[in-house]
């Protein structure tokens, strides 16, 4: 008996089921599996944002009435951790990189299609044992940063569960990143160069790259908490001679890249998206390439600007405030080369375009934000207060979260061949945009004020400001009602796209929409310019 | 599901629309390497600054002795190239040398394994005795985990190395060689944390 050694052979997806059952099977086809991402993902980002609803009903009000103070904690808890590890990390790097990637580098498959499968597999067990474990004892109270000897000391079996919830999405987005990293190094077609990729593909594999080299180090670290808190030893413990500060340093050693991992593929993806609706080729593109490996080199260097206030010497703030402001270079010049890209473009003002511009206002904003408190003394004023968790939002959600809604807009058409309706979609866009500045902008002042983070009640002074980022968040939360109604009447009733609706370049495109299941009838294309807007125009003159 | 005929046709149909191309199943292998490597890099750093910050308490004891982790240095090292010879046996097709070498380097580990349970039942302190301590069980811990299923991996080779009807051969050498380089791995692995956690 033989067996076949080539892992493509494996991939049978004859055997698999059809229709819409194949999105509740171990299919093996990057193009479910992105869609099983998705999905899954949105499902978790609806009970993060009714958690974060709560979260903001409960502030509406400076004592502690909607809720009880430790179920504040649990929610605020749950809310961070489903909001990053199952629904911008899974989605931004999992759901458009395995639906994208194949596409980018000629391929008809991931490289390794069933290690795929099992990391998305195992997302949905790790989300519902993570919510699940509020039915427990109360889920864990620590916050998604989880510091000793807070999560120590709060109750341990909401605490554990979180432990396992996390090491397995750490699994599973460690087996993604070594997929991606695989697909686009060693599975590209023959012709293309790594110069000629989209930029995603620059995008994910530096994101990749930053997952494989920090997510193993949360995972020793978790199990060394995971010790601490059965097992009673004192890793981090310092009644037993521990140091939290270890747990820090190696805990941001993987959330500052983590933060990188979130927002990486959304600038590689309004890379995508902005020559296309501004018929124009993406400006400076090695200047580009360079900015993301500048990023993740630097990203890996910068991670105690979350510690400023936890000790550090001083030659270690400097060190770190330094390496931090040496981010804003690559990133300005990101920056710099969208404006570029749109300068004297023939721009379309559709649902995707809007998102992704503002995603740049929203995220020039985050990044300023960033720049100021990378610097040590303004830091340790606005440290642990609402200031933090404005920009964090203006990162995540005003960056990375615009960018996923920008990229359903945009992408849409290829995976069902129907058109989103765009007066829904604009909608959508509106009031996303207005509920977000409005929940996120006064949290800035509230920082500056002193607002403690993290707290279910505050000083009444702050009353009117909170609610009026309540207001932001309720219509927030409203924003996602157009949207859905959206998807849903559009995969029934919407127009039919055509293989190419909005005229791209680059090689999902130029296969049937939705695309068949091995990518291609025939060979793949080779798209040696996938920016070439401006030669196409002059082309036709 | 379908029957065992129509899938092989599948196959068969398969295996002529797909392009080959080269077998980067070993570039997968490395990655994660890496990947497992940052682990460990996360309990040299974290074993480190404890050494260099945190003081023991008074009376704490932390003598390590020596003579069984360099005798398991030596039978670490020593399966590495016994480990080897395995592979340039099958590669010249003889395969019952082949796994003659591997159950030798399966039952080296296997020894190592012993060698650290023997250690770990005479050493005087326990797991939660001080921080070093702590530290000190769930380094060379994690290592033996990772010796144990190297070890389990070898047996699963050594028995698919059979001479009739064992899937290695020396046309399928990946098995094989992915479990050698995870072995190399793992006895480098040794090599730094015998230096960081005995010698230093």
């Amino acid at each position: 008996m033989t067996i076949s050694i080539d892992p493509q052979k494996t991939n049978n997806e004859s055997l698999q089921p059809k229709g819409w059952l194949r999105y509740f099977s171990f299919s093996l086809d990057h193009k479910v599996i992105g869609i099983q991402y998705l999905v899954c993902g949105f499902l978790f980002y609806l009970i993060g944002g009714t958690l974060a609803s709560a979260i903001r009903i409960e502030l509406a009000s400076p004592m502690s009435d909607f809720m009880p103070r430790d179920v504040y904690n649990q929610v605020l808890t749950l809310h961070g951790t489903i909001m990053i590890f199952l629904w911008i990390v899974p989605v931004v790097n999992g759901a458009f990189g395995n639906y994208l990637i194949p596409f980018y580098v000629g391929a008809r498959d991931m490289a390794f299609p069933r290690l795929n499968a099992v990391a998305f597999w195992l997302i949905p067990p790790s989300g519902l044992m993570l919510v699940a474990s509020y039915f427990v004892e109360g889920a864990a109270q620590a916050g998604w940063t989880a510091y000793p000897p807070l999560s120590i000391t709060t109750p341990q079996s909401g605490q554990i569960i979180w432990i396992l919830s996390v090491l397995l999405l750490g699994g599973s987005s460690i087996f993604g990143g070594i997929n991606f990293i695989a697909t686009i190094i060693k599975l590209r077609r023959p012709g293309l160069k790594l110069m000629q990729l989209p930029m995603y593909c620059w995008a994910m594999l530096g994101t990749s790259l930053l997952v494989v080299l920090s997510t193993p180090v949360l995972a020793g670290t978790l199990i060394l908490l995971s010790f601490d808190i059965i097992a009673n030893t004192g890793f981090f413990n310092p009644v037993l001679g521990g140091n939290v500060v270890v747990y820090q340093h190696l805990f941001w050693f993987y959330s500052h890249p983590a933060v990188y991992i979130m927002v990486l593929p959304a600038f590689g993806l309004v890379s995508e998206i902005l020559p296309v609706h501004a018929r124009k080729p993406l400006f400076g593109y090695t200047t580009m390439v360079f900015s993301i490996m500048g990023i993740v080199v630097l990203g890996l260097v910068v991670w105690a600007h979350h510690m400023f206030t936890s000790g550090t010497p001083p030659w270690m703030r400097l060190f770190f405030t330094i390496a931090t402001a040496f981010i804003a270079v690559p990133t300005g010049i990101k920056f710099f080369n969208w404006v570029a890209t749109l300068w004297g473009g023939k721009i379309s003002i559709n649902s995707a375009m809007l998102f992704s511009c503002g995603f740049i206002i929203n995220f020039v904003f985050g990044g300023i934000t960033g720049v100021a408190l990378a610097q040590v003394p303004f830091d340790i004023h606005v440290h642990d207060t609402y200031f933090v968790v404005a920009h964090f939002h203006y990162i995540v959600y005003g960056g990375t979260v615009f960018i996923i809604f920008s990229s359903i807009y945009h992408w849409f058409p290829k995976v069902t061949g129907k058109m989103l309706n765009e007066k829904l979609g604009i909608l959508h866009f509106i009031i996303t945009f207005i509920g977000f500045n409005l929940c996120f902008a006064p949290q800035h002042w509230l920082g500056l004020n002193g607002m403690p983070r993290r707290v279910a009640e505050y000083d009444p002074q702050f009353q009117f400001v909170n609610q009026i980022s309540s207001l932001g968040a309720l219509l927030m939360a409203i924003s996602t009602i157009p949207f859905l109604i959206n998807v849903f009447l559009s995969v029934r009733n919407g127009k039919n796209a055509g293989d190419n609706p909005w005229n791209a370049l680059t090689p999902e495109w130029l296969t049937s929409s939705p695309p068949p299941v091995e990518n291609w009838e025939g060979e793949a294309p080779l798209v040696e310019e996938p920016y070439g807007y401006g030669k196409e125009i002059s082309e036709q003159k | 599901m379908t029957t065992l005929d129509s899938s092989k046709e599948i196959q068969k149909n398969n295996s002529e629309v797909h392009e080959t191309h080269e077998d980067f199943r070993m570039f997968g292998l490395i990655t994660f390497l890496i990947a497992d490597g940052m682990t460990f890099a996360g309990f040299f750093a974290a074993y480190l600054t404890y050494k260099a910050v945190n003081p023991l308490p008074d009376g704490a004891i932390y003598e390590l002795e020596l003579p069984i982790p360099t005798l398991n240095t030596i039978l670490l090292l020593v399966s590495s190239a016994t480990f080897h010879k395995a592979g340039k046996a099958l590669l010249k097709d003889k395969n019952s040398d082949s796994q003659k070498w591997l159950f030798f380097t399966a039952f080296l580990g296997i020894i190592f394994l012993i060698c650290q349970l023997f250690e770990y039942f005479h050493l005087p302190f326990g797991l939660t005795d001080n921080l070093f301590a702590s530290t000190f069980y769930a380094l060379t811990g994690f290592h033996g985990l990772h010796v144990t299923l190297g070890t389990l991996m070898i047996l699963i080779i050594a028995w698919q190395s059979r001479i009739n009807g064992g899937r290695l051969t020396s046309q399928n050498m990946f098995p094989l060689e992915a479990v050698e380089l995870y072995w190399h791995f793992v006895d480098g692995i040794w090599v730094v944390l015998f230096i960081i956690l005995y010698l230093l």
